[in-house]
């Protein structure tokens, strides 16, 4: 075997024994979960979080990762009514799912900008410990005021601002997790205290960001500390993840991308003096698999169909357009009023930067996309709507194409975003698993206990 | 109310027990009191005696920053984490409405609620004092300014758990609409700190509303379900419980610190726990001595309150006693009975499940 060590384009060696870690992205709403069949579970029932991280637990996946809710989305001042809506708090659902599981990591969503760093720091540690070294943290930060008025500080923080908010944040939580030292607590009741005096620091911070005093009421698990995910791709988000995650959660899917993100983040690591090991990448994907490829390539298409219905389709456009097109045949042409010129709002969540601004243009171009090609309102929404990065074909098909991923090292994994809960998850463990422990890319056994663990990722220092 | 010869039975759970030096008296090492392990004994324990509901205290700042434990799990992921693991106790941490968002927390109890499968409580906690308040960067709160604050957060907690009605989830697949907007509502509450917009992100727990305990000492008696009185002159408990229900709670509860004869004389236990740590005066009711006197006192109160919540000294000495002994012989008077598996909280206890404040009034059939 001929294995070169020089750094290829990823900025690591190819290795042939490189492995695929799994984890699943679980939102629990939005429009990429499919609710019309019989066979889709409860969307909010306790049971169907359970059943799910089993089946994944079974599957040996490295991590069952919760989405945050900050508020229900929304059309035209209403609340949305065509996607699943409603879920649970991710760290009291997780805190349920330790209980009832023993492998599988537990990672939560949770923001920056509408949490107070030592409550939500105790929370997840106290989460860790429960699972005894088994949460994550996924970092994410929120900056609109329409999310805002469901906290005491609606809208504070500047959109600027909103990753040197995270990044104090994230520096006060380690230094409270930190703050134990390894021998504080006695080790029999008849010692003189309960902590070795001295043993627990307190910790201050005084910025006009983050501002508190408080000492850690829990000491660290058997993982050191949460593991800790970051997800933002805007230079900000790179910075915060190559100076303290441990996993980025990347939308940089397809391959050539995948391949000039990992340089770009391996690079930011070596200027943080950190080793290109000691941070895992597993961008977000979808999972469509067929025994044959035709019968996964007319998957795909029931799905994306499913994804973008006809009435969808309606309020996509009403989004840009701000106006009620109800009375509009989705089969029709596109609606012939003139779209209202206020800039989207943020009601159905977060929107994109670029798309924060020039809807007029955008809804320019829609219109001659759809008058050169004859486009209904369907079709052209179909066409313009961004396409989650999917992988669609055989077990053996995906399998393959994934073990060339991890070994040019232009990924460590996957974050699997559902559309059929509990099947399309199913089929990926019972069928594509299977495929890559054939090609040695893919565990057997559960060889450690916590989520560092299974990531294979080095030990804290601070 | 309750029938006033019966009794509802509460246990605290928080950590080795209600005395400040139980930890030096639980046989195993000081730490493993913070382990999924020890959660699981004593949640079990509890379950397995019949206890009503098992609450778990909390504060922001640790429980001792002297010679006692350091240490603690946060009490919302404790009752999460003990949600699967039974199927008839009640489970309610002690969550302070000044240390976390007032939506966080709505949130936090709605999925304890649908976890549980309608177990949930809440001890509405208020801790406001400057090293509180100091690990959320801000000053301490007066006790005007925290009450105000309290009953602000339990009435945006109370319209945010009915800000999704029990019937919003169509799943129409003809028109494809998913829920009816029109049974999602917003909540548009405007505090004297803080406004909330709503609706909450997690239906309507299972429940309609989560059960409310409120410490008599926060006065908010009219949006409790039960007010917790710690006070140790019956007469004066028997005229706090009556106002907490002429104020419009359901339910009155007495806290009862206990310390049994286990083994050993519980007046010589609680000795040794005092010379290691005096156990200071909370104001509660105590109890020292065999189970049979405990028994008595508990059928005293029987009249004049409709439960009370159990402070065991020490859990590792004193929950055998109260299972073995204690419940068992209320249990054979018929003063006290077991909650059936499945059974909510609400039911539990004997009040029924809360109309929603945003739905059309029913039609007055029944």
């Amino acid at each position: 075997m001929t294995t070169t060590t020089s750094p290829g384009p990823t900025g690591a060696p190819y290795d042939p024994n490189a492995q695929v870690h799994l984890g699943v992205f679980y939102t629990g709403v939005g429009p990429q979960l499919i609710w019309t069949g019989p066979a889709t579970a409860p969307h909010v029932a306790v049971e169907t979080f359970v059943r799910l991280a089993q089946l994944l637990e079974r599957g040996l996946f490295d991590a069952f990762f919760l989405g945050e809710g900050l508020r229900v989305r929304e059309n035209h001042g209403r609340v949305y009514d065509l996607d699943v809506a409603g879920r649970p708090d991710a760290i009291t659902q997780l805190s349920a799912l330790a209980a009832v599981t023993e492998r599988i990591g537990l990672v939560a969503t949770q923001n920056t900008t509408y949490n107070f760093p030592a409550d939500l720091a105790r929370r997840l540690a106290s989460l860790d410990l429960l699972s005894d070294g088994r949460a994550g943290w996924n970092i994410v930060t929120t900056d609109n005021a329409w999310t805002g008025a469901n906290f005491r500080h609606g809208g504070w923080l500047a959109h600027e601002r909103r990753y040197e908010r995270a990044t104090q944040f994230v520096e006060a939580a380690k230094t409270l997790w930190a703050s134990w030292e390894p021998d504080a607590i006695a080790e029999s009741g008849e010692a003189k205290s309960w902590a070795r005096p001295g043993a627990i620091r307190d910790v201050e911070r005084d910025t006009d960001l983050v501002r508190l005093r408080a000492r850690a009421t829990v000491p660290a698990s058997r993982q050191g500390r949460p593991v800790l995910f970051q997800a933002g791709d805007s230079g900000g988000g790179r910075e915060l993840a190559a100076r303290h995650a441990d996993v980025v959660f990347s939308a940089n899917t397809e391959y050539d991308k995948a391949v000039a993100y990992a340089a770009d983040l391996r690079a930011r690591l070596a200027r943080h003096g950190r080793s290109p090991d000691s941070l895992r990448i597993l961008p977000g994907a979808s999972v469509i698999l067929g025994d044959t490829p035709e019968e996964a390539r007319e998957r795909a298409e029931w799905v994306r169909n499913e994804q973008i219905s006809p009435p969808r389709a309606i309020a996509f456009l009403e989004q840009y357009w701000d106006a009620d097109l109800s009375a509009y045949d989705p089969h029709g042409p596109l609606p012939d009023i003139e779209p209202g010129e206020a800039e989207l709002d943020p009601s159905r969540g977060t929107i994109p930067i670029e798309r924060r601004t020039g809807k007029l243009a955008l809804i320019a171009q829609w219109r001659e996309l759809a008058a050169a090609e004859n486009l209904s309102i369907l079709q052209l929404v179909r066409r313009v709507t961004p396409q989650h990065r999917s992988f669609v074909g055989t077990p053996s098909q995906v399998a393959d194409e994934w073990v060339h991923y991890v070994r040019t090292r232009a990924v460590d994994g996957f974050n699997i975003t559902p559309h059929l809960v509990p099947s399309s998850l199913e089929d990926i463990v019972d069928k594509l698993v299977p495929q890559l422990q054939e090609r040695g890319a893919y565990r057997t056994a559960y060889e450690g206990t916590t989520l560092r663990d299974h990531l294979a990722l080095p030990t804290p220092t601070s | 109310m309750s029938d006033h010869r019966t009794l509802l039975l509460a246990v605290d759970l928080d950590g080795d027990g209600a005395h400040p030096a139980a930890w030096r008296h639980t046989g195993r090492r000081p730490g493993d009191v913070l382990t999924a392990t020890a959660l699981r004994g004593a949640v079990g324990a509890a379950e397995a005696a019949g206890f009503t509901l098992a609450t778990f205290a909390d504060a922001p700042v640790p429980p001792s920053r002297g010679l006692d434990p350091a240490g603690r799990l946060e009490a919302g992921t404790r009752a999460a984490f003990a949600a699967p693991l039974t199927d008839r106790i009640g489970l309610a941490p002690t969550l302070h409405v000044t240390t976390t968002e007032p939506f966080h927390l709505a949130t936090q109890l709605a999925s304890l609620d649908h976890a549980s499968r309608g177990r949930a409580g809440w001890v509405v906690g208020a801790a406001h004092d400057i090293d509180d308040l100091a690990t959320i960067g801000a000053s301490a709160l007066t006790d005007d300014a925290a009450r105000r604050e309290t009953a602000d957060v339990v009435d945006v907690a109370r319209r945010l758990w009915d800000s999704w009605q029990d019937d919003a989830v169509i799943k129409d697949v003809a028109s494809g609409r998913y829920l009816d907007p029109d049974r999602v509502h917003h909540v548009n509450f405007t505090g004297a700190t803080f406004s909330v917009t709503g609706p909450l992100i997690t239906p309507r727990p299972p429940q309609g509303q989560v059960v409310v305990l409120a410490p008599a000492e926060l006065e908010i008696d009219a949006r409790a379900d039960i007010v917790l009185i710690g006070e140790p002159d019956p007469d004066a408990l028997a005229r706090r419980a009556e106002r907490a229900r002429n104020s419009g709670a359901a339910l009155a509860f007495a806290e009862v610190e206990v310390v049994l004869d286990a083994g050993e004389p519980g007046a010589r236990r609680l000795a040794a726990l005092d010379a290691a740590t005096p156990w200071p005066d909370s104001g509660r009711l105590r109890y020292v001595g065999p189970a049979r006197g405990l028994v008595e006192l508990l059928r005293s109160l029987a009249p004049v309150v409709d439960g009370v919540r159990l402070h065991p000294a020490v859990l590792a000495a004193d929950l055998p006693v109260l299972a073995g002994q204690v419940l068992p012989a209320l249990a054979a008077d018929g003063l006290y009975r077991e909650p059936e598996p499945g059974a909510t909280l609400h039911s539990t206890l004997g009040l029924s499940r809360p109309a929603n404040r945003f739905a059309a009034p029913a039609s007055t059939t029944a």
